[in-house]
């Protein structure tokens, strides 16, 4: 045996192997799924990147002159001197999915100390009642919403009686259906994973400091938050990503006066066939739900620490 | 003494919250057996809307076409996204190697589905170059599906592999079980219970997809969801109302047969310790 050899063999789980024989075998069962997310997810991402410095041809093809135009567009500047359209659906979108997750957030506490507080036995019902909505088709659940708040239905009787809306006409479109669409369809995204780090809370940690004579806010700041947090950051992440790029919400409960990110998006790709516009759009999504979740991130540090 | 105070407000919240998400749910299923083609009121019962769903052509295509997409990406997805889980933590890779399959692993998870959906029509329009398979349709969808699908079930079957020992798989190799034979033997009924809610959360992911459905599907690929959005900007009709309590009820059933399947998992774990 040469020492080049004996270098190479190394024992691994028991078995006396060399380094290349691991090396091959677990290429092997990588493989596939790399090669599949990286051809079809990683690298057209990286593509979109290269694609929103490009030009739309006049039938909608790609003309590959680089330009920064896309993103004077999205800014705001066209032929026709400057508004802000785009960036309000941006920053409406960023204001949406923030607002979302904090209401999601706030209700998702008591329902999982209410199931948490459930004897074993009934606890899972509970959570099959949350799961429950949370696999329902979201085009069903959207679709519902638009039921819920039609003219006949005594939601919209009460607001018209308040004044709020036309004798006869539906709650949506509008902002307030939009986020009630929002809220429902992002509850259970956080109410799971919070659950599962309220299940094992350390409930002497709380006892404790209720002894110490701490007030209540003080006690779910302290005892309660940092033990909860593992599982609040997960579903917020849960939440505010797929509420940032979102468009079946709107499409459905917005209409064209509440557009977010999402639809304007679809409509480049779809509609518009200006998918350098659309590229361009998606990276100021992109960029935008990175910074987001840098936010959060931040936030649940600082809250460990306080 | 504030903290024996009897809580009240926290089960108020808890139901008001649960209540919110089913007022819409059981809107949708009373309206489903009205007798009234137009509006609201309630006019009496009925079957007539869910029998009008048996007899559409369409809705039947859509059904069949939902289930071929939900179980062909789900197999795919789960073989092969298995495979990736394991293949990534039982074998030493570098830090940076280990880095790099972690950024692919989440990349479907911080990527907004929008963007994702944008991604893979640019994927599919350069691989249109090469042969027209890629043409929008039920190729595309499979394609667009299994490639979310993936890192959910390696997400998932790693958590469960990082969860068990490694000395009973050490024990196998010391008794001279081939590679192969650990595998079959050893890992994968270990690793079992992962790979089935895996498997489970792919099937539902691909049926509650609507963004990458609506961005692959091709005119005769037209799945559930596509056709009630499709629906749904026509007008509200009952015939939706009954097919959207189907869709629920489905759901229901699906959500209990897995929590079912993952309880005996959990309770023969119990017993083996």
């Amino acid at each position: 045996m040469t020492s080049d050899q004996q270098q190479d063999t190394r024992i691994w789980y028991g078995e006396l192997t060399t380094r290349s024989a691991l090396r091959r075998r677990g290429l092997l069962q990588v493989s596939p799924g790399l090669f599949w997310i990286l051809i079809f997810l990683t690298v057209p991402a990286l593509a979109l990147i290269a694609l929103s410095f490009a030009t739309r041809g006049g039938y909608g093809e790609i003309e590959w002159i680089f330009t920064f135009e896309n993103f004077t567009r999205l800014a705001g500047y066209g032929m026709f001197g400057w508004s802000p359209d785009y960036l309000i659906i941006l920053a409406r979108s960023l204001w949406v999915a923030f607002v979302t997750t904090t209401i999601c957030t706030a209700l998702a506490f008591p329902l999982s100390f209410f199931i948490a507080s459930k004897p074993k036995t009934t606890r899972y019902v509970w959570l099959t009642l949350v799961i429950i909505p949370f696999w329902t088709n979201l085009v069903i659940r959207t679709y519902a919403w638009q039921l819920v708040l039609s003219p006949d239905l005594p939601i919209a009787k009460f607001a018209a009686a308040l004044g709020l809306i036309p004798e006869g006409s539906p709650l949506y479109p509008s902002e307030f259906a939009v986020y009630l669409g929002m809220i429902s369809a992002f509850l259970p995204f956080v109410v799971l994973p919070l659950y599962s780090s309220v299940e094992k809370l350390d409930w002497s940690l709380v006892e404790a400091a209720f002894d110490l004579y701490s007030n209540r806010r003080r006690v779910f700041m302290q005892a309660i938050l940092p033990q909860t947090l593992p599982g609040l950051s997960v579903g917020a992440i849960l939440t505010f990503v797929p509420a940032m790029g979102m468009f079946l919400i709107p499409d459905f409960l917005g209409g064209a006066k509440y557009m977010l990110v999402g639809n304007l998006i679809q409509q480049q790709f779809g509609k518009s066939r200006d998918w350098p516009f659309g590229a361009a759009v998606s990276l100021a999504l992109m960029v935008l739900t990175l910074v987001g979740l840098f936010v959060f991130r931040r936030k649940g540090e600082k809250m460990e620490v306080i | 003494m504030q903290a024996q105070r009897k809580p009240i407000l926290v089960p108020a919240v808890a139901l008001g919250t649960l209540a919110f998400l089913y007022i819409p749910l059981m809107a949708v299923a009373s309206f489903s057996v009205n007798d009234s083609r137009f509006g609201l009121a309630w006019q009496g019962f009925t079957w007539k809307w869910y029998l009008e769903l048996f007899r559409n052509e369409q809705i039947l295509e859509a059904v069949g076409n939902t289930l071929l997409l939900g179980l062909v990406s789900t197999v795919i997805a789960t073989v092969v996204g298995t495979a990736l889980a394991i293949g990534m933590s039982r074998f030493p890779w570098s830090k940076k190697t280990s880095a790099f399959f972690e950024f692919n692993l989440y990349m479907p998870v911080i990527t907004p589905e929008i963007v994702f959906a944008g991604a893979l029509v640019i994927a599919f329009a350069s691989l249109r170059y090469f042969s027209s398979a890629f043409e929008p349709g039920m190729l595309n969808m499979i394609i667009g599906h299994v490639t979310f699908q993936v890192a959910f079930v390696a997400l998932v079957v790693r958590s469960r592999l990082a969860a068990f020992n490694n000395e009973i798989e050490e024990a196998s190799h010391d008794l001279y079980a081939t590679n192969w034979y650990t595998l079959r033997k050893v890992i994968l009924p270990m690793l079992t219970p992962g790979i089935v809610s895996g498997a489970m959360l792919a099937f539902t992911l691909s049926l509650d997809d609507f963004i990458i459905s609506f961005f692959t599907a091709g005119p005769t690929s037209v799945t559930l969801p596509l056709y009630i959005y499709a629906e749904v900007h026509r007008g509200i009709t009952p015939k939706i109302h009954a097919l959207s309590t189907v869709g629920l009820l489905v759901t229901i059933v699906l959500v209990i047969t897995s929590q079912k399947i993952s309880n005996s998992f959990s309770e023969k774990e119990r017993d083996d310790a």
